[in-house]
């Protein structure tokens, strides 16, 4: 792989159309640059993850992207009600999800679980009545070393 | 199997256009909630699945799986067929219920993507 990229998305609440078209763009993107295929699955597996919460439960969103030599980074930003309690939304099968969307398929409370397992850091800061941050990083040859 | 094997296993019919009949499918996935696609480790599979959004077909993108069939002759719309295109995830539709697609397409030598059974 070679050269760095970065840039952004645009996300709209319940757009379900166009739900997950920003991962599925960020994928192609890590695909041209040639980041191994393990990498981009997993990057575009939590991208989607975090997308589809925002278009689910926030008003907008932005997706940036921010990719290295050594790094993949996304954060998502939502103006969305905010999670009140982040420990419990890390817990597998936790959902505040509506029927209808799990009526499409999601919503069991995978979402953040899954976003955790497929990457090296994850953090996650939210206001409620504000919105919630959420960044994520996958080393693309394992972690640095510590240095503090 | 190739994919072509699993249409004629399935009487299934190809709704997607210039779908290389020749792919190779080692393992299989059945599942309506998309959550447990992305939760578990299921690329290059096969997705069997009832349900026809077009969050299907993306969520089969990001987790790289290799063709869908969807059961009970369910279709999805134009704009969904349309996405598959462009992404090209050959879609397949069968009019068998999921327990049969699953049923015949086991006997036949397909096994789980979860590695269940070896």
């Amino acid at each position: 792989m070679t050269g760095s990229s970065d840039g952004v998305f645009f996300l709209t609440g319940k757009d379900f159309t166009n739900a997950g078209s920003a991962s599925s763009n960020l994928k192609s993107i890590l695909e041209n640059m040639g980041i191994p295929a393990d990498i981009v699955r997993r990057a575009s597996i939590a991208a989607f993850e975090a997308e589809m919460n925002a278009i689910i439960y926030a008003v907008a969103g932005m997706l940036s992207y921010s990719i290295t030599p050594e790094a993949v980074k996304v954060t998502l930003q939502d103006m969305g009600p905010g999670i009140p309690d982040i420990d419990l939304a890390m817990k597998e099968g936790y959902s505040t999800a509506p029927d209808y969307i799990r009526e499409m398929g999601f919503g069991s409370g995978m979402g953040l679980p899954n976003i955790k397992k497929n990457t090296d850091k994850l953090t996650v800061n939210s206001v409620v009545g504000e919105g919630t941050t959420l960044e994520f990083v996958i080393y693309l040859e394992g972690p640095p070393p510590q240095t503090s | 199997m190739t994919l072509g094997e699993i249409r004629g296993i399935l009487g299934a019919i190809v709704i997607t256009q210039r779908t290389d009949m020749d792919r190779e499918i080692g393992r299989a996935y059945c599942a309506d909630l998309m959550s447990d696609v992305l939760a578990f480790s299921v690329t290059q599979s096969l997705l069997i699945t009832g349900l026809t959004n077009v969050q299907v077909v993306r969520t089969a993108d990001v987790a790289d799986i290799k063709a869908i069939v969807f059961v009970q002759g369910k279709r999805p719309d134009l704009d969904t067929i349309e996405t598959a295109n462009s992404k090209n995830i050959p879609l397949l539709v069968t009019n068998l219920s999921m327990f049969e697609t699953c049923g015949r397409l086991y006997e036949n030598g397909l096994r789980s993507a979860t590695g269940d059974t070896p």
